[in-house]
């Protein structure tokens, strides 16, 4: 037993899918150690807000400040508030104002604007120019021009009774705060999602809700592939013809379509989490009893399962003790499968809007549903589905090289 | 031999067949036999000729196609699990190949337990198990001190097979079928085997039913032989007259395919 134990943590693939899921794991258990919140509340008003740190505008202006003189600050906030599209605009306007096209480059903010200033006449005409396009230039061009003006930003505060503006200070471009002595900054690491929620904190109680749906739904259907393989195996005769006939019926539907149809016979109000894992349980556990019945028949007319009957032992007593411990690798390597399949599936219906209800739990499929249905994908908000993705990926993937791994310490003709 | 011979298992047109149609097999045909108290008898044949089927049949691991095995005058009766429990009980085996035969992940102890509390022992108090079980290694010259907390397969193959006699010491059969126990042992450790196992049977007075390919062993060590080939029984008789007075054809086959040290191998009836 130690031996097999020391063989296991000695195969590369076990080791590195058990590292991998050992870090998932922990990431689900000690996470929410850390961050408290409820993975459901909404914080974002808006939706897919980018990933970054947030710190309050409010706050900033009431906390200390620091004057600092930096060279590059202006050219920063310059190049940060011209857009794309603006950069876009200026180089076409250039390129008809008959500057080279080779010469001209958007990425650099510095050489751009000072070729805007050089060149721009708001009465130079172009061919082919509308009077809005000639309009939109003209506005563009003051905006640059208040971009470079060096003043500060007036602070003001309407009294209570005139209701007359008055000027309460400034805020200089050189003005900086400490953004640890801001009260309130909230790093998001990636951004909220369509109801303005933390994606991460979200993504970690759905990592655990798929987990442990997984695991519900492989544990349910292990035992029940189990229990019918073991006893189809080994009682045979007319036992054998019966569950190999229920089990051919359930090869022959396809699970997930039936899967499909009894989510959506439940209906969405009574699908919890554990409804759809227990679902996902009763569906699935045909593969396994197929294999076990399989090694069952090839273990039942051994000589040490002889040997047991002769010792005056009970049908209960030999599956026990001298069909299971040997068909048990073979049975946590499906046990294995059975939950990554299960994560899968839960993904897959959830985004067919069949997976739990909504308003209870997140969970990776829902995720996935909710960035599909906002058009995370096509808006490009990559961290409202990629992250899901990768944790989807990574989670099925160290399961199915823990399970290679253990294949090949039991299977010595696997052996590299 | 015993004067008055009382038969112990006896079988009426034995039959056992695999598969249907095109793939029916028939491994045992309509065999007939008398097994006597006390006597040792061999069946030989070569591979695939139902030796082994034979042996299944008796002990009640298959159920026969045709035909009946009547035990000690009785038609047997193992219909239930309950009654083939209380038959393994007059009757039991020892396997061919001894790396097999044992569940890899039970210790030895538990191997011996069962034994005794088959014999009615579960309420014994735990010094006298053990005492048993020393005296059970003890016939077959093992050291039970050295045993115990140990699994099978730390054992050499010798010893496994040892260790299956000490089974049968403590379980003292009826009948005891021995399906090839030394084919898969050394020519050294094969005669102390063969000898534990003749020295058993006159110690418990059981039926020893050897199952064997080697004509020349069974000549060694069995009052009966009977020659089985292709599912059939050929020729019976008692070990002098099967062996140095053969009448079926296939006994002389047997008989001069056994290899001499001294002659050149004549391969030609292979």
């Amino acid at each position: 037993m130690n031996n097999t134990l020391r063989q296991i943590f000695r195969s590369g693939k076990f080791v590195t899918g058990f590292a991998i899921f050992v870090a998932i794991l922990l990431g689900t258990l000690i996470y929410p150690l850390i961050i408290t919140d409820a993975p459901l509340t909404i914080i974002g008003q808006g939706t897919f807000f980018p990933p970054g740190i947030y710190v309050s505008v409010y706050d900033s202006l009431g906390s200390t400040r620091y004057t600092l003189d930096l060279g590059e600050a202006n050219f920063n906030r310059i190049a940060s508030r011209l857009s794309e599209e603006d950069r876009i605009a200026i180089k076409e306007w250039l390129v008809a104002a008959g500057i080279p096209e080779a010469d001209i480059d958007t990425a650099d903010t510095q050489k751009l604007l000072t070729q805007w200033e050089e060149n721009f006449d708001a009465k130079k005409s172009i061919p082919g120019m509308t009077n809005a396009k000639r309009n939109y230039y003209v506005r563009l061009d003051k905006s640059i021009d208040g971009l470079l003006s060096a003043e500060g930003a007036i602070l003001a505060q309407a009294n209570a009774e005139t209701g007359a503006l008055e000027q309460t200070g400034t805020v200089e471009q050189s003005d900086f705060v400490n953004v640890q002595q801001v009260a309130n900054v909230r790093f998001l690491p990636l951004g909220t999602d369509n109801f303005g929620r933390d994606m991460l904190t979200e993504l970690v109680a759905a990592t655990r809700v798929s987990l442990i749906i997984g695991f519900v739904a492989g544990i349910i259907a292990t035992l029940i592939g189990l229990t019918l393989g073991l006893l189809a195996g080994y009682i045979g005769g007319p036992v054998d013809d019966g569950i190999m006939f229920i089990t051919n019926l359930f090869t022959v539907i396809p699970s997930f379509v039936l899967l499909i149809l009894i989510s959506f016979s439940i209906g969405q109000e009574q699908r919890g989490a554990f409804t759809v894992a227990v679902v996902i349980g009763f569906t699935s556990w045909v593969w396994t009893a197929r294999a076990v019945r399989a090694q069952v028949i090839s273990l039942r007319n051994r000589d040490h399962v002889n040997l047991s009957k002769l010792s005056g032992h009970s049908t209960v007593h030999i599956i026990l003790t001298d069909i299971l411990p040997y068909i048990a690798s073979y049975v946590v390597m499906a046990l294995i499968l059975q939950i990554s399949s299960g994560i899968l599936a839960e993904a897959g219906l959830s985004i067919l809007g069949l997976g739990p209800k909504t308003t209870d739990v997140p969970t990776l499929g829902l995720m996935m549903n909710w960035a599909r249905i906002y058009q995370a994908d096509i808006q490009g908000r990559w961290w409202a589905y990629l992250p899901v993705l990768v944790t989807i990926a990574m989670v099925t993937f160290s399961m199915n090289l823990m399970n290679t791994g253990l294949d090949q310490v039991f299977n010595p003709a696997l052996r590299d | 031999m015993q004067l008055e011979k009382k038969p112990c298992l006896t079988g009426v047109g034995l039959t056992k067949t695999f598969g249907m149609g095109r793939t029916k097999t028939v491994a045992v045909d309509h065999v007939d036999f008398t097994f006597y108290e006390g006597e040792i008898v061999s069946i030989v044949g070569e591979s695939g000729s139902g030796k082994t089927t034979l042996a299944k049949l008796l002990l009640g691991l298959i159920n026969e196609t045709e035909g009946s095995v009547e035990f000690l005058g009785k038609k047997r009766d193992i219909s239930s699990g309950k009654k083939k429990q209380e038959y393994w009980k007059s009757i039991q085996a020892i396997f061919q190949d001894p790396f097999s035969s044992y569940n890899i992940f039970n210790k030895i102890d538990a191997v011996l337990l069962d034994c005794i509390h088959m014999r009615g022992g579960k309420n014994l108090p735990q010094a006298k198990k053990v005492e048993l079980m020393i005296e059970a290694c003890k016939f077959v010259n093992l050291k039970f001190e050295e045993l115990t907390n140990k699994y099978p397969f730390e054992l050499s193959g010798g010893q496994m097979q040892r260790l299956m006699i000490a089974r049968i010491f403590l379980l003292k059969p009826k009948i005891l079928i021995a399906d090839e126990p030394t084919s898969m042992i050394d020519a050294c450790s094969r005669a102390t085997i063969l000898d534990y196992l003749i020295q058993l049977r006159n110690e418990i007075g059981m039926t020893l039913i050897f199952i064997t390919h080697d004509i020349g062993l069974a000549y060694y060590v069995s009052d009966t032989v009977y020659i089985m080939e292709r599912g059939k029984i050929v020729e019976r008789g008692s070990a002098d007259d099967v062996i140095l007075r053969p009448r079926a054809a296939y006994t002389k086959r047997l008989i001069s395919d056994v290899p001499k040290i001294y002659e050149e191998w004549d391969l030609s009836t292979v």
